[in-house]
């Protein structure tokens, strides 16, 4: 066995090995193993590199992250379902809060109070944004939770057709699909007109076969949807409406609680997370209270303790998995709750004035910059429909061209929209946070015309 | 921690502020302006106004009200609940990383597309498959990922996808759930008198009908399957595929592989064997590595390899879709990726060895105070039961509670099902002998307690935040977010609901 480097994550000693194997009884770790069938034991070292000493292991990894573009070295306009909204010092603080972040799920509510009153916080915020009744404990990510979505909308109404927007991201469209083979239930996409979800054509679509109706707000191209008509659609035929979102926009934008959604779900990376290439995420999942019974995943609840003090607990666990077994309403048991955590203390430190400034700056200077990149000639907006953080660019030339050659500039210029939908491959979709700066803009405006020119 | 009883909502003031954000540099920032009106909200969200110094003392007084590895030992069972390190942290907040959006085109990605390439390479290595998909994010959704997986394979091979899935009745309670949702019934097999699989039930519920034999091995009991190989090899003759549910694989690496055990099929919990932190209930990572039969099906996209480039490969027409809306739990794959380069082959078969003989050394310490239903060598984790304990009054849940006064987290408790009272114990390899040597000790002083003192063990716990909370009462009168006002026992003082409410025991 090695010493030094790698038995640095040993907890005993030699010397206490002897005598562990003295107490058990047994000459060697070799006797333990007996059940194992002799032909099935691997007989060789595992073929992997050699290990590294921490020093040298740092340096081979901040050489690989030194190969990727990322948005501390590049100007950001990328979005598409996650964007580089700031994340303040405070949250890293927190999460390196090693009683959070090396605790287990919190089966065990006495000792767990920290992690429970955090996620009972953030059912709260969530619920606020949303408008809806009741949030749970968060789902994966934002694709995982539109799929989640659709499973409950097939238990709640036991219907099997899924009507989704060909404005929902074509990413998250995918996940649904994924989800909904086991079940066959089919999907139906509606076509989008303009950017939005084209209403007639999801008059024709919804039936009474159909469970729930999918739509984007704002959708993937940042377009804004008309709900109330959506919900009227889906209510008509006895369907449920689920609206994904963008929490973000809901500090400005009407709720879509009030506008009669029955789930929400949405992808919650920006609030307070890294891009990380694409992962850990936020899922978030909210309901009315009457389809609670239905709803995947965790849930804490506030009750008391023995002494009548408040206390926070996991409940409503008969829907869950490890009771309910092959009925439970989802197979979900790790969640995303440190992602959660991070949302929370983002949330609350945003708070009622900052959230609305974060969507308020992201929402104009995305407007600033659809006005400025429009100005280059050749280039014009690919959509007309009202627009929060995202807006589409029609460009004259090849978008990955454009694209490569704006990064040599430094400039992570937007999304080639061609890759989700051949009618678009003339377009890219751009993202403007409240980080961008109009100087930054401008450099992009700038820059683009040149590179088109 | 005690005493501290606020929610973030409770410390608001009108006008506190605990943001910093810029003033706004374009001419037209009026919402009204620029989105119709029909669009805009009244009133705002009701967040929170706190500062920043109320929001790092509240998540500060909160975070000690919890046990986590770093400041108790934690022999939940099952969970692998070992050190996690340092470094791995700082590895995943490098900004090449941290700050990589998930669409940046592959050629300015090249560093994270290679890590992604040479984890998924190393996984299968450790686990004998011959491709790895990281994408899911989870344990239950690698599960649900190797079904599909399955099921797209029966489909292609046969036109159907088969009907039935088996799983031993020690399963852990995702498997059936994943299996539903692959749209699949759960068959549910007895374990024979020594905790396996029960070769006999096997056979009679082996048909052509089988799509998958869904097993954890070591199974929940901490035991390795001794006919593992006759299991897979009847299987197989029935074209059934094998699962293995790898939550237990800390007690494997370098040892033996699921891939030479004949399974097809098996999935990886990252946030177990591979240190990533559980994070209070994740994000975790569940990697899922299949035989070359299965790769045709496998998620989209696969990170592959060109010469010395990676690309994310999306033509793959047989794929089962995706699990996530991008590539898997990154922030994951790079603390995973850390700590096999740090332990190396020789490191990680110190982890399974060291694992399983703490175990074993649990399991000869307290196995004359704990029945002990399943006897013989353990592998990473021993299963006692509590049932002596329980005739005279003092249950697992109890002992449980009464650790927590102890200072140690619980075991895994009433988990396998088939186990009366079951207390399933995994040390892990990274505890000293000290701190098992501790926690054996506490163990036995409630064994004793249990006989002399009773109500000791009853009273449990005394010494932690709250004392046992009323689960009926959260069940029956669901409260699941604050309001404002005094009435709900989310809000304000709950002296209402008064210390007689009913309480479980």
């Amino acid at each position: 066995m090695r010493h030094g480097d790698v038995m640095r994550y040993i907890g005993t000693t030699p010397a206490q090995r002897a005598e562990m194997l003295r107490t058990i009884g047994v000459e060697d770790v070799e006797a333990l193993l007996e059940r194992i069938p002799s032909k099935a034991r691997l007989g060789r070292e595992l073929a992997l590199p050699p290990a590294l000493a921490e020093g040298e292991l740092v340096a081979h990894l901040r050489a690989l992250a030194g190969e990727n573009a990322h948005t501390d070295g590049y100007v950001s306009f990328l979005g598409a379902g996650a964007c580089d909204h700031y994340v303040p010092s405070v949250i890293n603080h927190l999460l390196l809060r090693s009683e959070f972040f090396t605790a287990y799920t919190p089966y065990q509510p006495e000792a767990s109070q920290g992690t429970l009153r955090t996620i009972f916080e953030y059912q709260t915020m969530i619920c606020e944004l949303t408008g809806m009744d009741v949030t749970n404990a968060s789902i994966y990510d934002g694709g995982s939770a539109l799929a989640e979505a659709a499973l409950m909308a097939h238990g709640v109404t036991e219907r099997d057709q899924i009507v989704v927007s060909a404005a929902v991201s074509p990413l998250a469209r995918r996940v649904v699909a994924t989800y909904c083979a086991g079940p066959r239930l089919p999907i139906k996409t509606v076509p989008w007109v303009d950017g939005v979800t084209d209403l007639d054509a999801l008059r024709r679509s919804v039936s009474a076969k159909t469970a729930c109706v999918m739509v984007q707000y704002p959708n993937f191209f940042g377009a804004l949807e008309e709900l109330d008509a959506a919900a009227a659609l889906a209510h008509e035929h006895g369907a449920l409406l689920v609206v994904a979102v963008d929490p973000i926009s809901l500090a400005v934008l009407r709720p879509p609680g009030e506008a009669g959604a029955d789930i929400v779900v949405g992808e919650g990376q920006g609030l307070g997370n890294h891009l990380t290439f694409g992962g850990p995420y936020l899922g978030l999942f909210s309901c009315r209270k009457e389809l609670v019974r239905r709803m995947p995943g965790r849930l804490v609840g506030a009750t008391v303790d023995h002494d009548g003090r408040r206390g926070f607990v996991l409940t409503l666990q008969t829907r869950e998995q490890h009771i309910r077994r092959e009925k439970a309403t989802s197979n979900i048991c790790t969640n995303v709750a440190l992602v959660a955590l991070a949302a929370t203390v983002y949330l609350a430190l945003m708070g009622k004035e900052g959230l609305r400034r974060v969507a308020g700056l992201s929402t104009a200077k995305a407007h600033y910059a659809a006005e400025a990149l429009g100005r280059v000639p050749g280039v014009e907006p690919r959509f007309g429909a009202p627009f929060f953080k995202e807006f589409a660019l029609r460009l004259p030339k090849s978008p990955d061209r454009i694209l490569r050659a704006l990064r040599k500039q430094r400039i992570l210029g937007g999304v080639a929209l061609g890759q989700f939908d051949r009618q678009l491959r003339d377009a890219i979709l751009v993202a403007v946070t409240e980080r961008r700066t109009r100087a930054e803009i401008d450099a992009y405006a700038e820059a683009l015309a040149s590179v088109v020119a | 921690m005690h005493g501290y009883d606020k929610l973030i909502f409770e410390l608001s003031v009108p006008g506190r502020v605990g943001h910093s954000l810029p003033e706004a540099d374009v001419a037209e920032a009026d919402l009204a302006r620029l989105l119709p009106g029909r669009h805009l909200r009244t009133p705002p969200a009701d967040l929170p106004e706190v500062s920043e110094f109320d929001v790092v003392r509240h998540y500060t007084r909160l975070s000690r009200m919890n046990y986590g590895v770093d400041t108790h030992f934690y022999p939940l069972g099952s969970c692998t609940m070992k050190y996690n390190p340092k470094v791995n942290e700082d590895m995943a907040r490098l900004p090449g990383f941290a700050c990589l959006h998930p669409l940046t085109p592959e050629e300015a990605a090249q560093g994270a597309l290679r890590l992604m390439g040479e984890l998924g390479d190393m996984l299968a290595e450790i686990v004998g498959m011959d491709a790895v998909s990281l994408q899911p994010a989870a344990g239950a959704q690698g599960e649900l990922t190797g079904v599909l997986l399955i099921r797209a394979f029966h489909l292609d091979r046969e036109g159907s996808p088969r009907k039935k899935v088996l799983v031993p009745d020690s399963a852990h309670g995702t498997n059936p759930a994943s299996t539903t949702i692959a749209g699949y019934q759960t068959i549910q097999l007895k374990s024979d008198a020594n905790g396996e699989v029960d070769l006999l039930d096997l056979e009679r519920h082996l048909d052509e009908d089988v799509a998958v034999f869904m097993i954890t091995v070591p199974n929940t009991l901490g035991l390795f399957e001794s006919k593992i190989l006759e299991v897979t090899g009847m299987c197989h003759a029935k074209g059934a595929q094998v699962y293995m549910d790898g939550a237990n694989l800390n007690a494997l690496l370098g040892i033996t592989r699921p891939g030479d055990l004949g399974f097809d099929v098996v999935h990886m919990n990252l946030h177990k064997t591979f240190t990533t932190p559980h994070g209070g209930g994740g994000p975790g990572a569940g990697p899922v590595g299949v035989k070359t039969h299965l790769t045709p099906f496998l998620p989209v996209p696969v990170p592959t390899r060109d010469g010395d480039r990676y690309r994310l490969n999306w033509k793959r027409p047989k794929s089962i879709g995706k699990l996530q809306s991008f590539w898997g739990n990154f922030g994951m794959l790079v603390r995973a990726y850390t700590y096999i380069r740090t332990m190396g082959p020789d490191g990680l078969r110190a982890v399974s060895e060291n694992a399983i003989l703490n175990a074993n050394y649990v399991k000869a310490r307290l196995e004359r105070h704990y029945d002990l239903p399943y006897p013989g060598h353990c592998m990473h984790e021993v299963v006692f039961s509590a049932r002596r304990q329980k005739r005279l009054g003092a249950t697992a849940t109890d002992i449980a509670k009464r650790l927590l006064d102890l200072g140690f987290y619980a075991p895994s408790i009433y988990f396998p099902l088939i186990v009366e009272e079951a207390l399933m114990i995994e040390p892990t390899e990274t505890e000293s002998k000290e701190t098992i040597d501790g926690f054996c000790e506490a163990m036995i002083q409630i064994a004793g307690e249990a006989e002399t003192a009773p109500e000791t063990v009853l009273a449990a716990p005394l010494t932690t935040p709250v004392r046992r909370l009323d689960q009926t009462l959260a069940a029956r009168q669901p409260n699941l977010r604050w309001t404002r006002g005094p009435s709900a026992v989310g809000s304000g003082p709950v002296a209402a609901q008064g210390p007689g409410s009913p309480i479980a025991r």
